[in-house]
């Protein structure tokens, strides 16, 4: 295997347009004859479904759940950030680039996050044009507010409901091509295996997960855009559908996976209360534009946050961090919760907790407006705690959030296996080691918008594709493959549920593969991941049967995937002999704690091929060069 | 805590259901709804026997995934707050709980309590939208929006597609999430060249998808989790009547 990054020569803010001019182009009649498959309807897949219908092309788009409208980009609270500087602050397409590049602490391709800078500008454009309600002055202007570690204020919002609002924008452009015909869609329909045939991405097999039937679909070109993996620590602020049964698949099928270590952990999520918890919940990261984060100075200390003095706390952002105080980026916040918790100094049941406070920002601008700025978050977090974050100081705690790494792509956003595109949150491309606030939906609206109508077209006009049927021999192959995996999870029948079995192996990720890691931990993850995959096969059962709605087949042939993704996790995190980003090794910290990179040995993109069941993966590497932004260390102090 | 919860359990839409009493000794006041039919699935799976299926997917009261009646209130009793969200605080210990799926001709059962909404896609298919193909939008800024009007589209826009209120409609009505959309759109001057077409569109789908007439009685307000106002079936009546009386 090869890694050709493929990024255009020239000055960086030239690259894109140059590429864009060197591409071929597809007849505007001839468009309609090639099938481009898109698994996944969030913002990149959507966008990329709803744009390349426009364009004309035959399109099918894929999503296990009832509706593309229910995709989990709707989860996002926060914003979508743009280099509008529409707020006169000093911002620019170069600093959302620098800022990008340095917050992923130089583990990112400079090319790749310069064009996603350069297209977020005509984002907020095209979103306003579909009618998302942004936030307005009241002269009438776009509203802006600064997010997540950045200095200037480019963050655009729809309340904290952004990104719902941007995937119904995206949503209702994908329904009216359903309704004029260029898009098919297909809910409640999973990916189960990529089909190549001849060295190329021709096809999908999938599940109809009403009638449990399992068909081919043959392509000229398939896009994945199926978000990210951080179900496999089991509790993440993922939806609990999420998974990575499509890139995995893919990767067996030869597409190379990038950076599967890098994960991120989000500061702000309501801690765990009990062992029968399904999922986390993310509190957005704009409560730390005026929430002030502390703990008690005394370790074991039990009084009531109200009655504990001013003089006794521990702001411990705002003492470590002057100049970025409770806004340092994700990474610094979550392992520094997580620091005065191991200290002792945690809060609430467990002591897995830390104080987010609002008391004084209350104080300074009236409770009315601390309503109006984050009032749904203030009642769902009251819905699920049961205490009033306006009279006492919420308690978060950092929790699973987002997945950096993904299928391994090129500039053109296309795998290792030609005529497979990765989108979104599913490649591994734009953030590095840790993505910053507001960035994830801007990345998966300029993949599915503005990149993929381009690189798609000069895939197909420049490849000679023969016509293939669902009879194809690779096909029938893979869907033989898949109906015997079905089988093969259901004829187990041993003593154990699906979910028992991904409790324990979130656990051990959690542990050894989390907020902070050591070689001797993942050592030992590996083996206990081998040995509860082990468990799996043999142990698991699965009631119901194929030919039906079944949910609990649906995830054990994700916990499947994820048993073998978790060993990925943890030899990727153990070759990393360095700490970066969301990737925090023990070993390599400077003496004030704070993540050492290893520039000299670590500076690539690792990509990992898989080698066939139970051989260890090939490791290739991608050199990353920085020719604008010159790596130094992050200080936030 | 303990709850007793009477499930209709349907195998698929061409079976009979009926409805099927569990015990819950194991209930905790801190979890929510789905998280204690989920528990009770573990139970139903180690006995060997089929676990309850309900649609669920988020969990944080926002994709819209999730829904069902409570003791013959969507959603349950908590104003505001979707299955997912809905702590057991809201019951007593002892308490006696009925859960059905959505009930309308429009969302046939598929299995439990999960039901079958793409009648709601097809609507928005029908209009629910801008045609603002991507590339040729104009600066962010160029179009001014006062913030009153972009604060009233985003209070319909908020709606989530779950289908309480027609589950709570008496007469099966699609009109509060219809409405939602074309309120959504027609505040904003960027819905403007569309909003007759769209009006006469969409209601022609809800017809076709046999959803009941509107007789304004109010249920799917009280129900809806996003707290989407009445208003908006105002404003839907009021852009179909001008758009029927101006459009050929």
């Amino acid at each position: 295997m090869k890694l050709d990054s493929k990024i255009p020569s020239g000055p960086i803010d030239q690259k894109w347009d140059r590429a864009k001019f060197d591409m071929k182009l597809v007849n505007p009649a001839n468009k309609r004859k090639y099938n481009v498959i898109i698994v996944g309807s969030g913002l990149a897949g959507g966008s990329a479904a709803a744009s390349l219908g426009e364009l004309g092309y035959n399109v099918k788009c894929f999503c296990f759940q009832d509706s593309p409208r229910r995709a989990h980009s709707i989860a996002a609270q926060g914003g979508i950030n743009a280099a509008k500087n529409y707020q006169n602050d000093g911002d620019s397409i170069y600093r959302l680039f620098y800022d990008t590049v340095k917050g992923g602490d130089f583990r990112a391709r400079e090319a790749n996050v310069y064009r996603l800078a350069q297209n977020s500008v005509r984002i907020i454009d095209q979103c306003v044009a579909q009618g998302v309600p942004f936030a307005r002055e009241y002269g009438g202007l776009l509203s802006n507010r600064s997010f997540g570690g950045a200095q200037v204020s480019r963050t655009f919002y729809a309340r904290g409901q952004t990104g719902q609002q941007l995937l119904l924008g995206c949503y209702q452009a994908l329904e009216r091509q359903i309704d004029a015909g260029t898009v098919k869609m297909f809910p409640r329909t999973e990916m189960l295996d990529l089909i190549v045939i001849d060295g190329r991405a021709r096809g999908i097999i999938t599940r109809n997960l009403v009638t449990g039937q399992i068909e081919t679909h043959m392509a000229d070109a398939v896009v994945l855009a199926t978000g990210g993996y951080g179900n496999v620590f089991f509790l993440s602020t993922n939806a609990k559908g999420s998974n990575a049964t499509a890139i995995w698949r893919a990767y067996k099928r030869g597409a190379a996976f990038g950076n599967p270590c890098f994960t991120q952990i989000h500061p702000t999520c309501i801690p765990v209360s009990g062992d029968y918890q399904s999922k986390l919940t993310l509190m957005s990261e704009s409560l730390r534009n005026d929430g002030r984060i502390w703990v008690p100075k005394k370790a074991g200390d039990t009084r009531t946050p109200n009655q504990i003095p001013e003089e006794e706390r521990d702001y411990f952002l705002e003492r470590k961090y002057p100049s970025f105080g409770n806004l340092v980026p994700r990474d610094v916040a979550s392992r520094n919760a997580k620091s005065v918790c191991d200290e002792g100094r945690g809060v609430g049941p467990g002591g897995l907790g830390v104080y987010l406070d609002f008391a004084a920002a209350i104080g300074r601008l009236s409770e009315a407006v601390i309503k109006e700025r984050y009032g749904n978050l203030f009642d769902m977090y009251q819905r699920i705690t049961d205490e009033n974050p306006y009279k006492v100081p919420m308690r978060i705690y950092p929790a699973i959030h987002y997945t950096m790494g993904g299928l391994w792509v090129d500039y053109q956003l296309m795998s290792t296996v030609p005529g497979l595109f990765v989108l979104g949150e599913a490649n591994f491309s734009d953030h590095g080691a840790n993505r910053l606030g507001a960035s994830a939906l801007m990345q998966g609206l300029s993949d599915g918008y503005f990149v993929i109508p381009y690189t798609v077209g000069d895939y197909l006009a420049n490849s000679k594709l023969d016509k293939v049927e669902v009879d194809h021999t690779e096909a029938r192959a893979c869907l033989e493959g898949v109906a015997g995996l079905t089988k093969r999870l259901l004829s187990i029948q041993g003593k154990r549920t699906v979910d028992s079995l991904h409790r324990q192996l979130g656990k051990i990720m959690w542990d050894n593969c989390g907020m902070s890691r050591t070689g001797a931990g993942l050592d030992k993850a590996l083996s206990q991941v081998r040995g509860l995959r082990e468990e799996f096969w043999q142990n698991v059962t699965v009631p119901g049967s194929s030919d039906d709605i079944n949910q609990s087949l649906e995830k054990a042939g994700r916990l499947a995937d994820f048993l073998e993704l978790g060993e990925l996790m943890c030899i990727d995190a153990n070759q990393r002999k360095e700490s970066c980003g969301g990737h925090f090794r023990e070993e390599y910290q400077t003496p004030e704690g704070e993540a050492q990179r290893d520039d000299e040995n670590f500076s690539y993109v690792a990509a990992w091929e898989y080698q066939g069941p139970n051989q260890p993966p090939q490791l290739h590497k991608e050199p990353l060069e920085f020719e604008y932004v010159h790596p130094s260390q992050r200080s936030y102090k | 805590m303990r709850l007793i919860l009477h499930i209709w359990r349907q195998k698929n839409g061409s079976s009979p259901g009926r409805m099927v009493r569990y015990e819950m000794d194991d209930a905790n006041e801190d979890m929510s709804m789905l998280e204690c039919l989920d528990v009770l699935n573990e139970h139903l799976i180690l006995k060997g026997e089929e676990p309850v299926t309900f649609e669920h997917d988020c969990r944080e009261g926002i994709c819209g995934s999730c829904g069902f009646m409570i003791n013959g209130l969507a959603h349950g009793p908590s104003r505001a707050t979707t299955v997912c969200q809905l702590t057991l605080r809201n019951f007593k210990d002892g308490d006696i709980l009925y859960l059905e799926p959505w009930r309308a001709k429009a969302f046939p059962v598929l299995k439990d309590l999960m039901v079958d909404r793409t009648a709601f896609d097809r609507i928005i298919a029908a209009g629910g939208y801008i045609s603002a193909d991507t590339g040729g939008a104009p600066d962010g800024n160029a179009i001014l929006i006062g913030k009153d009007a972009a604060d009233s589209s985003m209070d319909a826009a908020a709606c989530i597609g779950c289908g309480a209120c027609v589950a709570a409609c008496p007469n099966a009505a699609a009109a509060l999430f219809t409405g939602a959309k074309v309120s959504h759109l027609g505040l904003l001057p960027q819905g403007q060249p569309e909003r007759d077409r769209r009006a006469l569109r969409m209601v022609a789908q809800v017809g076709e998808e046999r959803f009941g007439s509107c007789t304004n009685i109010g249920e799917c307000e009280a129900v809806c989790p996003k707290e989407i106002k009445l208003d908006v079936i105002a404003r839907l009546n009021r852009d179909f009547r001008s758009a029927s009386l101006t459009s050929r």
